[in-house]
């Protein structure tokens, strides 16, 4: 039975993507497009030369920090619809350090970037409070700080970062990212260290979860909340720390923006939906952190590819949101893929 | 004092009256324990179903056009949560992920055909509804000139219907039904209610009231369809129904007080009291008072029973 599972978490994620690829083509063929030319315009777009996968690993960056933020919370059962908000203080602090403060970079940089992981988890703190302490659904609280956050950071940058500018003036580069080697690389695209700090992020989130007590208590809680309380463990406490954890990645997520990608934050009319696609990437890459890293390449590689697709084939580059939304469907509703399945294998008999 | 009033209550309804009828949505499905993260994508497919039907027919049926296109993009609404009445109900998926996906399907689907059809991210802008007086009404004395003079006959509908919502949920059968299904639906499939048929008709009736949210938020204050149409109206619906304590008048009460806190950030420079405090307050303030309602600070929210819990028949 457990290997019967362990297959399903791989066969489930695989047929979800392969049929969310086949929707994408029939929805092409549907409205006159090539459905060939178009994948392989989204190839170009990903793979094309090396400053197209210099932009595929940037646009990855973050999305691995978001997936994982909403991974994390998951594993103890809960619900981050919140990272949306928690990227974005976590890029108006790490942006604010880069500006406020001189320092050598040794000093500054990790400075910085620790400033967007706090930010982020102190987003994640008050969700994570009420939920521990009032049993306040933590989903409707998320959204809510989404907003909030979004609305005050354009606040500050307005009246306090800038005199009402649209957008802050660049980092030092003693706070930057940017590499200049790694540009030289692939012609000048926006990749960044960021994505060490992803992949080791999503390494921490490995080692805690896997090998720590605090890991431990964490998913027991996510298991059995009732169980883990009689056995002597605190459930408020692991509770908000785990919320607090899952919003330092996406803070960092959202420092990766401001001291790799941009070097500074601008008004937001609305959300970078790097929040929500971590949803749909913590789900695909089934809430495990090596998974999310291979998720969130999967998404980067389709976002980033779609940029190739008006000019290269016609098609729309919203073709790939519907494509992620319908394999966020096919994951969810993986309740009926594992039904069609047993119900072939029991036929194949 | 009468100027003051007659300036903000037009402005109170205008901004309210989507929000009422996709709160009144919320209010449905998540009595029947169908959590509904997806109101904002049902908004934006009632908006881009809005728009389109009104561009195309514009010239053909008149003055009439907008009050057909609400009615198409309730319809097209329904059928479009019928997706996540399929993926919650019938597949068991996690609902507010697949409330997630609604969203994100919405969105991509209506800029999608957006630029098929237009060849261009956003469409032209259309006429819409246009304020009118309320025949009769207006001419009541002072009421008459505060409420029904150059309003949106579109607020008055929604009004209409959280009024008919209440008396469906509360004094129908089927309310009882859709009630009880939410608080436990175990209960209620024992005593012969059929708990996928209901959530299913919730749903499905959120999607109705959802698409004819969006229409009329596209065809009063935007006036066409673009990818940023319908930023976050969506979700705060949803705060409305939890503000309003999942009660459809609440839920209403709670939607004209977030209609309120917008208009005050355009007609609030005309109310003393209101000069000197920030934008930036009035546009939190709905989310934050979500936030003080649910931690209990304004009297406690508790959300139906069996609110996010898909039933599986026979499993305790």
């Amino acid at each position: 039975m457990t290997s019967n599972n362990k297959l399903f978490a791989l066969i489930i994620p695989v047929i979800s993507v392969f049929l969310g690829l086949l929707a994408g083509a029939i929805i092409m063929l549907l409205s006159g497009y090539n459905p060939i030319e178009g994948y392989s315009a989204l190839w170009r777009g990903a793979f094309g030369d090396a400053f197209t996968i210099g932009e595929t690993i940037r646009r990855t960056t973050p999305l691995i920090l978001t997936g994982l933020a909403v991974a994390f919370a998951f594993r103890s059962g809960l619900f981050n619809i919140g990272a949306e908000g928690q990227v974005i203080v976590g890029w108006l602090a790490a942006v604010w350090v880069g500006l406020a403060i001189e320092a050598p970079m040794i000093i500054h940089l990790p400075l910085a970037v620790l400033a967007g992981a706090l930010a982020g988890g102190l987003w994640g703190f008050v969700p994570g409070l009420l939920k521990a302490k009032l049993g306040v659904h933590e989903v409707i609280i998320t959204i809510m700080m989404n907003y909030i956050a979004l609305y005050i950071s354009n606040e500050i940058i307005r009246s306090v970062l800038t005199d009402h500018a649209t957008k802050t003036d660049q980092i030092a580069s003693s706070a930057s990212l940017a590499s200049e080697w790694l540009q030289g690389l692939t012609y000048y695209s926006r990749i960044h260290y960021g994505f060490l700090i992803a992949i080791f992020a999503a390494v921490i989130m490995w080692f805690l979860i896997q090998r720590t007590t605090i890991g431990y208590e964490l998913k027991a809680v996510g298991f059995n909340q009732h169980a883990s309380k009689y056995s002597g463990m605190n459930v408020s406490k692991n509770i908000i720390i785990s919320m607090v954890i899952a919003g330092g990645f996406a803070g960092l997520a959202g420092a990766m923006e401001g001291l790799g990608t941009y070097g500074n934050i601008h008004l937001m009319s609305g959300f970078t939906n790097l929040g929500f696609d971590g949803i749909a990437v913590a789900l695909l890459g089934a809430n495990n952190a090596f998974g999310v890293v291979l998720a969130a390449l999967l998404f980067g590689v389709l976002k980033e590819g779609a940029g190739e697709m008006p000019t290269g084939a016609g098609v729309p580059t919203e073709l790939v949101d519907i494509i992620i939304a319908l394999i966020i469907f096919f994951v969810a509703s993986s309740y009926i893929i594992r039904w069609a399945l047993l119900r072939f294998k029991k036929e194949g008999k | 004092m009468i100027d003051l009033l007659q300036s903000i209550i037009p402005t109170v309804l205008f901004f309210s009256a989507p929000l009422i009828l996709t709160a009144l949505g919320g209010v449905f499905s998540e009595r029947s324990g169908v959590v509904n993260i997806g109101l904002e994508g049902l908004m934006v497919m009632g908006a881009f179903v809005g728009i389109v039907f009104t561009l195309t027919f514009e010239d053909t049926l008149g003055s009439a056009t907008p009050w057909i296109a609400i009615v198409v993009a309730a319809v097209i609404g329904g059928i479009f949560a019928t997706i996540h009445a399929v993926a919650s109900v019938s597949f068991n998926a996690n609902q507010v992920v697949s409330g997630v996906a609604i969203n994100m399907l919405a969105l991509g689907v209506g800029v999608y055909l957006t630029k098929q059809w237009y060849g261009k991210g956003q469409t032209d802008m259309v006429d819409g509804f246009f304020r009118t007086d309320i025949p009769y009404l207006h001419k009541i004395p002072v009421i008459g000139p505060i409420f029904f003079e150059r309003v949106y006959a579109t607020s008055y509908v929604a009004i209409i219907l959280a009024v008919i919502a209440w008396y469906v949920l509360y004094k129908t059968a089927f309310g009882l039904r859709l009630r009880s299904v939410g608080e436990h639906p175990m209960a209620a499939d024992t005593n012969g209610i059929s708990v996928t048929k209901i959530r299913y008709i919730a749903v499905i009736l959120s999607g109705v009231l959802g698409g004819l949210g969006g229409s009329v938020f596209a065809l009063t204050i935007v006036s066409n369809f673009s990818h940023s149409t319908i930023v976050g109206q969506g979700f705060m619906a949803l705060a409305a129904v939890i503000f309003g304590k999942w009660h459809p008048l609440g839920a209403m009460g709670a939607a004209l007080f977030f209609g309120f806190a917008q208009s005050l950030s355009i007609v609030g420079s005309s109310i003393p009291l209101l000069e000197g405090i920030p934008q930036v307050f009035l546009l939190i303030a709905p989310y934050v008072l979500t936030i003080l309602a649910l931690a209990g600070v304004i009297g406690r929210a508790d959300a139906p029973k069996a609110n996010g819990v898909p039933y599986i028949k026979g499993s305790r």
